[in-house]
């Protein structure tokens, strides 16, 4: 090592600094709404429930969190074997 | 009315049964009458680390489950005399804890004692919740790390949302409590310093207990280190800390590095 570079080696101590002030920004946004996707998931799903029997793998929920506008994605896909309505099923 | 203190973390291995016992030791000292609480069960260690472990006939379990009164459980300290120890139990049933259980022998012993110490086992999970569920304050026990400061803003985000007083709309009044802290390390800029870990938690700072070889002495001796060895200078800082815990208004000195010409010529470390 030379005598420069003794000099030059800064600690690595910023570094995790910064890395810790992102990561946890991150980390306290998604924390003030526990799971939001999960229980609108399981909301929508017992909605549809009420009428036609899907499979939990046809329904797709996702958010996606932007500066100034949220958008919520919520795809279900209905096979037409087990779209039956209930009312007729049982 | 005694005041209820959770010492927690997330990360294991912080320093949070040293801290529990360091703490309650220096408060004790002062006449008040503090009991510690290990919540750690399957794991409990507060025995070993007061030296109390060949004392332990009844546990925390057995007093929730009825088979023994809090009075036949707890454990008088041999040294302070206001000083005793409600030890964990063994078992390996995680839920012989129940939350009616805990709250009950939380209000009981709040009403006798001046300070209830809870040490929280690590995690997240049920234990550490119930160890924080009916605390007034907390200490927050981080080291100067990356993980460790992660792990104590997730327990901070706990202490507002599930403890008791959070959910009546109260604050539970919060202190960080930097431990193992290496002032030459800092220095160099290979730790992150009291400035950033305060910066980055946004709560206030109860002390700084410098790294020290007495601490780990006073673990293998079985005895706090505010008592067994008061005049060194992480049980100064725990003393300073327990001090501020009881609403002294004492700044707080960040350990400096002190070496001389021969320990730099060596490499030796600042004790």
């Amino acid at each position: 090592m030379n005598l420069l570079e003794l000099f030059r080696r800064r600690g690595s101590a910023p570094v995790a600094r910064e890395r810790l002030q992102v990561l946890l920004a991150y980390e306290r946004r998604n924390r003030s709404q526990p799971d939001l996707v999960s229980i609108l998931r399981e909301e929508i799903m017992a909605v549809i429930a009420k009428h036609v029997q899907i499979d939990q793998d046809y329904l797709k929920v996702s958010m996606d969190r932007g500066q100034t506008m949220s958008t919520l994605e919520i795809d279900i896909q209905i096979p037409n074997k087990s779209a039956t309505p209930l009312a007729m099923a049982g | 009315m005694g005041k209820v203190v959770v010492v927690t973390s997330g990360k294991g291995g912080v320093g949070k049964t040293t801290s529990t016992a360091a703490l309650g030791a220096a408060v004790a000292k002062t006449g008040k009458k503090v009991a510690l609480v290990d919540f750690d069960v399957g794991l409990r260690n507060l025995d070993l680390i007061m030296g109390a472990e060949r004392r332990v006939v009844f546990d925390l379990v057995n007093v929730i489950q009825g088979s023994a009164k809090l009075s036949q459980a707890l454990i008088r300290d041999k040294r302070v005399e206001t000083l005793f120890l409600l030890p964990a139990s063994q078992t390996r049933d995680k839920d012989a804890l129940t939350e009616e259980g805990v709250g009950e022998v939380i209000e009981r012993l709040r009403s006798v004692f001046d300070y209830v110490f809870c040490d929280s086992p690590a995690g997240i999970e049920r234990g550490a919740q119930l160890a924080m569920r009916f605390a007034d304050e907390a200490v927050i026990v981080t080291n100067p790390e990356v993980s460790s400061v992660r792990d104590s803003d997730r327990i901070i985000g706990l202490l507002d949302a599930r403890t008791m007083k959070a959910e009546q709309g109260e604050q539970i009044a919060k202190h960080v409590l930097v431990t193992r802290y290496d002032a030459g390390r800092a220095a160099r800029g290979e730790m992150l310093n009291i400035d950033d870990v305060l910066e980055i938690l946004s709560t206030p700072l109860l002390g700084i207990i410098p790294e020290s070889q007495d601490v780990l002495r006073a673990s293998n001796l079985g005895s706090p280190v505010t008592l067994s060895e008061p005049l060194n200078s992480a049980a100064r800082a725990y003393i300073d800390a327990a001090k501020r815990l009881e609403g002294e208004d004492l700044p707080v000195v960040v350990p400096f590095e002190r070496k001389g010409f021969l320990d730099r010529l060596l490499g030796r470390r600042a004790a």
